[in-house]
C-alpha cells in the first residue's frame, strides 16, 4: 500500500472550476454555464496512482483534461511539480509539457492516421529535443521495446494495428519525453477484456520502472481497485469522497460511494442474489442547473433538511479520508452555519 | 506482439509508392471502372498534347510571320484554292491552322484552369483551416464573406474582378496581364467551395484525440493545422479540385467567349469559339466546331474523372 505520509505532492489541484458557457440566440448571449468541474481540490503524491471514478458525464474526463490545460480552466490553481500552470501562457506551458502527458481513451482516434508509428512516437522528441535523426530513431526503438512493440513496425500506419497495440503506441508517445505525471483517461475502456489486463499490467510495470505518477480515470471500479493507491469519487462535477483504496472499498462513507460500490457486479451468483444493493432513484441532475445545497441531495437515500440548503464542505474527516457530506460534518459547525 | 509471417519493414519500404497506389482500394476501383480509365486516358492525352504543342502543331499560330492570309477559310482536309496548302482541321479567317490553334489554345486553357484551381485551393484551404480550427469571430467573418460571395454567380464575380483589374492596368500591359487577371478572377470566385469543405472537415478532426495529443506535446496551432489536420482533410479537397478544374476551364472559356478573357492574339479555347461563332452562319463551321468539341471532350473527361474520384473516396459507396 502506498504510504502518503512522507511523499512529495506532485500535483496540487485547488478549487478547480471548468465551466462551459451556454450561448443562445442570434447574438450568442451568455445565458448559463455547464458546470462540468465545480470546485475540485485534491493532491496527487509522487509515485502513486490516484483513481478517479464516477458515472458517465460526471466530469472526470474534463477534470483530467483541465489539469493538463487541454481546456482553459475557469478558476482555480493547478500546480504540477511545484509550478503553477492554471493560467500560464503558451510558451511557459510548452516548457512544462514534457512533465505531464496523457494516455487517451480511444486508441483509434488518438493516433493520426496519416503518420507512421515512428512519426507519432518521434513527434514529441523532435518538438522538445535537438536529437539527430539517428538518436531519435534509437530513442523510438527504445520506447517501442519498453511498451512491447516489435521494432519492425516502425514504418507502419496506425490502421495496421489492433486496439491493444495502438494503445501501446499511445503509451509510448506519452512516455517519449520522460514525463513524471500521466493522466490515463479511460485507457482501457475501448479495449477487449483480455487486452485490458495486458495494458493495465504494462502501465503498472512502466510506473515501477520510470517512477511515474498516474491519474487513472475510469468507470471500471474493479480495475481501479486493482491499480489505484487512492480513489476519488466524482459526482456531478464535484469530488464526493477521496480515500485510500482499501478503506474506500471496505468502508465507503459518502452515500453516493456506497451506492456506486454496491453496483459493482458480483461474480458469485449466490452473493449476487443476496447482495444488499442501494438502488438510486431518479437521474443525475443537469450540470447546467445543479440542485441547491449538496448536489447529491435529489437522489440521496439518507437526505436531511440541511442538505437541500447548504453545500457540504469537502474536508478530512479521518486521517487521509476526505468526504463532502453533512453526515460527517461537525454538528456544532453546521448548526452555526444554519444560524 | 511479434509478427513473423509478414515481410519485414525493409521490403515494405522498397515497394514504390506507385505500386502501392495501384494496389490500394482507389487503384482497385480505378481498374474496375472503364469510364475512369477512358477519362483518365483522354485527360492525360489532351494535357500531353497541350504541353507538347510545339512538337505536334504544324504551325505556330502565335507567330504572324508564318501566316498567309491567302490561306484563310480553308475547309478541313481540302487544299486551298489559291495556295494549294492543305490543313487537317481547316483554317480561320486569318489563315491560322485550326488544329494548331486548338493545341496552343488548350495550353492556355489548361494553364489558366490549373493555376486558378491551385490559387483557389491555397486560399480556400488556408481560410477553411483557420475558420475551422480557430473558430469564434475569425470563423464568423470568413464564413460570412463566403456566404455573401456564394449569392453571386461565380462568373459574375470573375467578370467584376476582371473589369476592375482591367480598369486599373495601363493599356499597354493589358494583354500581358490578362492571363494572370483571369487566373485570379476565377480563383477568387472558386475558393468558397474549398473553404467550406475544409472548415467542415476541420471541425470534425480538431476534436479527435490525436489533435489533443499534439496540443499536449506543445505543438503550435499552426503546426497542428498543417501537420495534423491538413493531411486528414485532403481527400474531399482532391475531389473538389478535380471537378473545379473542369469548371475553371469552362469559366475561362466563358470569360474569353464574352471577350473579357484571353486576347485574340493569344487565343484560348474560349477565344477560338468566340471567333468561330462569327462565321457559323456563313458556312465556315469548322472554325467553331473543332475548338468547341475539344473543350467539350476536355471538360467532360475531367468531370468524369472527378465523379469517379468522389465515389472512389467515399467510404460509404465502397
Amino acid at each position: 500500500m502506498f504510504d502518503t505520509t512522507n511523499a512529495k505532492k506532485l500535483v496540487e489541484v485547488r478549487g478547480l472550476k471548468m465551466y462551459f458557457p451556454i450561448r443562445t440566440g442570434l447574438l450568442r448571449k451568455h445565458t448559463g454555464d455547464v458546470k462540468a468541474v465545480d470546485d475540485v481540490s485534491f493532491d496527487i503524491f509522487e509515485g502513486e496512482t490516484l483513481g478517479l471514478v464516477g458515472e458517465s458525464g460526471c466530469g472526470k474526463s474534463t477534470c483530467g483534461r483541465a489539469i493538463l490545460r487541454l481546456y482553459e480552466p475557469t478558476e482555480g490553481s493547478i500546480k504540477i511539480d511545484g509550478v503553477e500552470i492554471a493560467q500560464t501562457d503558451f510558451n511557459s506551458l510548452r516548457k512544462m509539457r514534457p512533465t505531464m502527458q496523457m494516455v487517451f481513451q480511444d486508441p483509434q482516434a488518438s493516433l493520426n492516421p496519416r503518420m507512421t508509428l515512428a512519426g507519432i512516437i518521434g513527434e514529441p522528441l523532435s518538438e522538445h529535443s535537438k536529437m539527430t535523426s539517428d538518436e531519435r530513431l534509437a530513442r523510438i526503438y527504445e520506447l517501442m521495446d519498453a511498451v512491447g512493440l516489435n521494432r519492425d513496425f516502425a514504418n507502419r500506419y496506425p490502421h495496421e494495428f489492433s486496439g491493444g497495440q495502438r494503445q501501446r503506441i499511445g503509451i509510448a508517445r506519452a512516455l517519449a519525453l520522460n514525463p513524471k505525471f500521466i493522466v490515463c483517461d479511460e485507457p482501457i475502456a475501448a479495449l477487449d477484456v483480455s487486452i485490458q489486463a495486458q495494458v493495465v499490467n504494462l502501465l503498472e510495470d512502466l510506473q515501477e520502472k520510470f517512477g511515474l505518477t498516474y491519474l487513472f480515470i475510469s468507470h471500471d471500479l474493479s480495475m481501479v481497485r486493482h491499480i489505484a493507491d487512492r480513489v476519488a469519487v466524482m459526482y456531478l462535477g464535484k469530488v464526493a469522497e477521496l480515500a485510500p483504496r482499501d478503506e474506500i472499498y471496505a468502508d465507503p462513507l459518502h452515500p453516493y460511494t456506497k451506492a456506486l460500490l454496491s453496483a459493482v457486479p458480483e461474480p458469485d451468483p449466490v452473493a449476487h442474489d443476496t447482495a444488499n444493493r442501494t438502488i438510486l432513484q431518479g437521474d443525475v441532475p443537469s450540470p447546467a442547473n445543479p440542485p441547491q445545497g449538496c448536489n447529491f441531495c435529489t437522489r440521496c437515500p439518507v437526505v436531511m433538511d440541511i442538505c437541500k440548503q447548504i453545500e457540504p464542505q469537502f474536508q478530512e474527516v479521518r486521517p487521509g479520508r476526505f468526504v463532502a457530506c453533512h453526515l460527517y460534518e461537525n454538528t456544532t459547525k453546521t448548526a452555526e452555519k444554519v444560524a | 506482439m511479434t509478427d513473423t509471417h509478414l515481410p519485414p519493414a525493409e521490403t515494405a519500404r522498397a515497394r514504390s509508392r506507385l505500386a502501392m497506389a495501384w494496389d490500394s482500394d482507389v487503384g482497385w476501383s480505378f481498374r474496375r471502372s472503364p469510364v475512369a480509365m477512358i477519362s483518365a486516358f483522354v485527360t492525360i492525352a489532351l494535357i500531353l498534347a497541350a504541353v507538347l504543342a510545339p512538337l505536334f502543331a504544324p504551325h505556330d499560330p502565335f507567330n504572324p510571320a508564318t501566316l498567309n492570309l491567302m490561306n484563310g477559310f480553308t475547309a478541313p482536309g481540302t487544299p486551298n484554292a489559291f495556295t494549294g496548302d492543305s490543313f487537317l482541321l481547316g483554317t480561320d479567317d486569318q489563315g491560322r491552322d485550326v488544329f494548331s490553334t486548338i493545341l496552343y489554345g488548350m495550353r492556355i486553357s489548361l494553364f489558366v484552369g490549373f493555376s486558378a484551381v491551385a490559387f483557389a485551393m491555397v486560399l480556400g484551404i488556408s481560410l477553411g483551416l483557420l475558420a475551422g480550427y480557430v473558430g469564434g469571430w475569425t470563423e464568423t467573418i470568413i464564413m460570412r464573406i463566403a456566404d455573401v460571395q456564394l449569392t453571386f454567380p461565380a462568373i459574375l464575380v470573375a467578370m467584376l474582378i476582371f473589369g476592375v483589374a482591367k480598369g486599373i492596368t495601363p493599356i499597354e500591359y493589358r494583354d500581358e496581364v490578362a492571363i494572370w487577371v483571369l487566373i485570379i478572377a476565377i480563383g477568387l470566385s472558386d475558393w468558397v467551395q474549398f473553404a467550406r469543405v475544409v472548415r467542415g472537415a476541420t471541425l470534425v478532426e480538431k476534436h479527435k484525440e490525436y489533435v489533443q495529443a499534439a496540443r499536449l506535446i506543445g505543438r503550435s496551432p499552426l503546426a497542428i493545422m498543417l501537420r495534423h489536420i491538413l493531411p486528414n482533410v485532403l481527400s474531399p479537397v482532391l475531389v473538389i479540385a478535380t471537378i473545379s478544374l473542369a469548371l475553371a476551364i469552362i469559366a475561362e472559356a466563358t470569360l474569353s467567349f464574352l471577350g473579357v478573357g484571353a486576347p485574340p492574339t493569344t487565343p484560348s479555347l474560349g477565344t477560338l469559339i468566340s471567333i468561330g461563332q462569327g462565321f457559323l452562319f456563313s458556312g465556315e463551321w469548322w472554325i467553331l466546331f473543332f475548338p468547341a468539341c475539344t473543350l467539350l471532350i476536355l471538360a467532360l473527361a475531367v468531370n468524369l474523372l472527378g465523379d469517379w474520384l468522389r465515389d472512389a473516396l467515399n467510404p460509404r459507396l465502397r
